[in-house]
């Protein structure tokens, strides 16, 4: 077996104006298959891939937000939000959808794989990565 | 532990490099390519954002992307060093890794 590393996928797009955003999500549970550290930021206009309440009815292509919500079943449980992002855009946590995983070592007990940070915490998440993946 | 940023977008038309800049860490480095090269420029309205951030990050720019883009050494900030295509691949390889602000 490999030696696992921590990828770390950086979101600054928003959902549907580029293919950025699903095109990070395809890579994220692509390489979740390969069993490496994983860890999900969202800063910048990022912070609106994970609004609840998207309905993509209207625009014609697929809304993948709730694609987020597997994430945990393929272990990637990290998903790091940036509080001065969400501020500077009138955002709050309640604002974002739930996302719950399953904890192994905790008896299977419900979590929420969202955690918000601020951007000097951000600043220190990036810096103890072995590859960033920018989308 | 040290992080190479490198970014490629004008600072006057999204927030990269303001957005870069403001998640490095001391000793950190960012050079500019392509468009983001405009962020160099002395006197710009980013000037001061770049000059705040060089005293704790190194910044460099891409030399043949300002050429190519008319903008002459006297142009550059003074805190900003030019570097070529070598430059670039050392500091890639002198970093512990390489985040890019698309």
């Amino acid at each position: 077996m490999s030696e696992t590393k921590k990828f770390l996928y950086v979101n600054r797009k928003a959902p549907y104006g580029t293919i950025y955003a699903l095109e990070s999500l395809e890579v994220v549970l692509i390489g979740a298959a390969f069993e490496q550290d994983v860890t999900l930021a969202f800063l910048d206009d990022g912070v609106f891939q994970l609004a609840k309440g998207q309905n993509t009815d209207g625009i014609g292509v697929k809304n993948f937000s709730p694609t987020f919500r597997a994430l945990g079943d393929y272990d990637v449980t990290k998903l790091y939000v940036e509080q001065e992002s969400l501020a500077e855009r009138g955002l709050t946590q309640d604002d974002l959808q739930e996302i719950m995983y399953e904890d192994e070592d905790d008896d299977w007990e419900e979590k929420p794989s969202i955690r918000i940070v601020s951007r000097a915490e951000m600043a220190d998440i990036m810096a103890d990565q072995d590859v960033v993946l920018s989308f | 532990m040290s992080t190479l940023h490198t970014v490629n977008k004008s600072p006057f038309a999204n927030q990269s490099l303001l957005s870069c800049l403001g998640h490095c860490k001391n000793g950190d480095a960012v050079l500019m390519i392509e468009d983001a090269v405009y962020g160099a420029l002395a006197g710009s309205g980013v000037a001061e954002a770049v000059k705040a951030h060089a005293g704790t990050v190194s910044i460099y720019v891409l030399s043949e992307d300002a050429a190519a883009r008319g903008i002459a050494d006297d142009r550059l900030l003074s805190e900003i060093t030019g570097i070529g295509y070598d430059g670039f691949v050392d500091l890639v390889a002198t970093h512990d890794r390489t985040q890019n602000w698309l």
